[in-house]
């Protein structure tokens, strides 16, 4: 006789471990914009420094963070759309610790200078060889879900996980191919113009697949469980999913324009990173679309207002990132904030805004428990994220506009106008913006950790009980469209 | 529905769909990243393009290991603001021996990739330990520890002769002669020496 309750004790864990990284990898980020407003801040100290430190934020937020709520989220949702307890339920533990410890060691080596120096894989061969077997690990126990589920139909929100594995697994192998010379250091086997291509086509796919894809199937899992209608769309899905995940890999030149890479790579790049506005609009105004009939909502639950101010960011990040892919707009923002700018609305906006409403809206369910502990440290928490991203990302805007345009300006006489300190000065006070609204996004992570462990008081006192699936004959299979699925009776 | 039976079948095999995603997706690279190994202009090194001799080869490492291309971009694109600013735009063929590529993506310091011989060593070396000294407004972190440690010559060889299985034409000269090349050589001085080096090339 099989276990007849959902397997919840690892997404308890990385429930946890997503908001214990959230604030640790934000601490970092508000640390480092400190710094480059006040440079005193380094204290001259090399594993306190922004140039060893810079990777810490960043791989503590997308990989500590994003990848805990991704992995514990998946393992939720792959249970819940097909009725059936998680395949290789200890494997499934290993994945939990495995990918603990592997963020642990990257956060470890990266300050003391033990680094590939390739951005978002910033991580030693031997800390890339382990997250390898936790990720394939992963593939083992989601796929192997899938395959015992109870419900025939695949719901759309597993492809997406689907797809986050596949591609990440892919692009991570290649990109991280290098040859060891010790323990600690190695060298890629890429260099030049082919190291570049490669790292961005990463670099690019990581946000395409990591940031985008893997939280998109988030998002088509819980907006239609919060508003409690079914996807506006099923079929929009279908044909977004493809297109997304087809059109995607082919972008990441965009991130080489009028540099040494060869015209071509850099044309087709910029094509697909403006056909990619289809599918990522349609992905957003599908989620939007799914909450009407349910706008009142948002007055009493903020898990929802996340998740509508995550589409809208969603929806407008993605229309900036194509934009900023168009050579000539590309010639102003590039090397500037305005970059800064826009990966934060994608990363405060979509990507955090989506994880904490779905974390707000998976964590009673999981925990056994009637709602979160306090609904107004919610409301408190999505008002300092909201202020917080608003300053981060119009001070940045404005920084990088003001750059880009010192950078190009030029004299009657064909001269150059200003040198490039000139342009550093005035951006200075934008970067005491940027951490102050760094500092208000932190305070929000804070405020939901407080809230998350008031939400499992219970079980940490190991007093809950399982959540059962459904018996078989209550399980009729849904047509597509009619999402969610019937729900055990308790929530 | 008649149309939507295809998709039908394939939502509910997920080995089917796991293939078609895995297909899918390798389209991108194979066609925007295979071409470029065969392709002359980027894997061919520009007449006088050398790999780094040992101290610079230290100096690079130490470049990398202290993150200095998060705020320095090393890649004039083809622009004439650029080229104004800091010289002739780069070639793919300058990089060749770079492992990774140290190209950049933000520019919260300027340009690096021409600056060799655009200040002396002695502004090099100030500024790298205390930035603030020569550049009162500048917000780039210190760097005084490069100057209390030396070189580690004993991983230099072992380096070399992994970038030598890499492709790279190291000499058994070069490899042997490398712990000499940085005796009594703190890490400041690869470092400026790796500077100073940047975007200047051998006269063919």
């Amino acid at each position: 006789m099989p276990t007849r309750n959902y397997d919840d004790h690892v997404i308890r864990l990385f429930l946890m471990a997503a908001a214990v990284w959230g604030v640790v990898g934000m601490s970092i980020g508000v640390l480092a914009a400190a710094q480059l407003a006040w440079p005193a801040l380094n204290f001259d100290i090399p594993w306190l420094t922004f140039s060893r430190i810079r990777a810490n934020h960043t791989f503590g937020v997308i990989f500590a963070f994003g990848g805990s709520a991704l992995m514990g989220t998946c393992y939720y949702i792959v249970q819940r759309t097909g009725h059936v307890r998680l395949a290789f339920g200890k494997l499934a533990m290993f994945t939990f610790w495995g990918w603990q410890v592997a963020c642990f060691l990257a956060m470890l080596t990266m300050p003391f200078g033990i680094t590939q120096a390739k951005e978002y894989a910033e991580p030693e061969w031997f800390i890339d060889l382990l997250v390898a077997v936790v990720w394939v690990s992963f593939a083992v126990v989601f796929f192997g879900t899938l395959a015992r589920r109870r419900i025939r139909h695949i719901y759309v929100a597993n492809w997406y996980y689907g797809a986050l594995i596949i591609a990440v697994a892919l692009l991570h192998i290649v990109n991280n191919l290098a040859l060891p010379v010790s323990l600690f250091k190695s060298y890629p086997v890429y260099s030049g113009a082919v190291d570049a291509m490669v790292q961005w086509w990463y670099g690019h796919n990581a946000v395409a697949f990591f940031l985008t894809a893997g939280f998109l199937g988030m998002m088509y899992y819980f907006v239609p469980r919060q508003a409690q209608q079914p996807l506006w769309s099923y079929r929009f899905s279908i044909v977004n999913f493809w297109a997304l995940i087809s059109v995607y890999m082919w972008a990441g030149s965009h991130h080489l324009l009028y540099t040494a890479l060869p015209d071509w790579v850099q044309s087709v790049g910029m094509v697909f990173s403006l056909v990619l506005l289809m599918p990522s609009v349609g992905s957003a105004a599908n989620g939007l679309m799914t909450f009407n009939g349910s706008w009142h909502k948002l007055r009493t639950d903020p898990a929802a207002k996340f998740m509508v101010m995550a589409l809208v960011f969603y929806a407008a990040s993605t229309f900036e990132g194509s934009m900023m892919a168009i050579k000539s707009v590309n010639s102003l923002t590039h090397y500037t904030d305005w970059t800064v700018a826009h990966v934060h609305s994608g990363a405060i906006g979509w990507v955090a805004m989506i994880t904490i409403g779905s974390l707000y809206a998976m964590a009673p369910r999981a925990l056994d428990r009637p709602a979160v502990h306090s609904t107004s440290a919610m409301n408190l928490h999505f008002w300092l994220h909201t202020a917080g991203l608003l300053i981060y990302v119009s001070s940045m805007w404005a920084a990088g506009v003001t750059q880009g345009l010192m950078w190009r300006a030029t004299n009657a006489d064909g001269s150059l106008k200003y040198d490039f300190l000139s342009s550093l000065i005035a951006t200075q006070p934008y970067y005491l913006l940027r951490f102050l609204g760094g500092l208000l996004v932190l305070s929000g992570m804070v405020v939901m950790a407080w809230n998350l462990w008031h939400t499992a008081a219970q079980a940490r006192a190991g007093v809950i009980k399982p959540i059962l699936i459904p018996p078989p004959e209550d399980i009729p299979e849904p047509a597509p469209d009619q999402f969610p699925p019937p729900l055990p009776e308790k929530v | 529905m008649g149309s939507y039976k295809h998709w039908e079948k394939l939502e509910k095999n997920a080995g089917l769909l796991a293939v078609l995603i895995a297909i899918v997706v390798s389209f991108g690279g194979l066609a925007e990243i295979v071409p470029l190994f065969n392709d002359a202009q980027t894997v061919k090194p520009l007449p006088g393009v050398k790999p780094y001799d040992a101290l610079r080869l230290a100096g690079r490492d130490i470049y990398v290991r202290e993150g200095c291309y998060l705020c320095h971009s090393q890649m004039i694109r083809t622009l004439a603001f650029e080229t104004q600013r800091y010289g002739e735009k780069s070639m793919a063929g300058e990089f060749v021996y770079d492992r990774p590529f140290q190209w950049g993506s933000k520019r919260t310091g300027p340009d690096l990739a021409r600056v060799g011989g655009k200040y002396s060593d002695e502004w090099q070396r100030a500024h790298l330990l205390a930035p603030r000294s020569v550049v009162p407004r500048s917000n780039m972190p210190g760097y005084p520890w490069l100057a209390e440690t030396q070189v580690d010559a004993d991983s230099l060889r072992a380096r070399m002769l992994t970038l030598r299985t890499l492709g790279d034409p190291y000499t058994d000269a070069e490899i042997v002669g490398s712990a000499d090349a940085v005796l009594d050589k703190t890490e400041l001085d690869a470092l400026v020496a790796y500077l100073q080096g940047l975007g200047v090339r051998a006269q063919p």
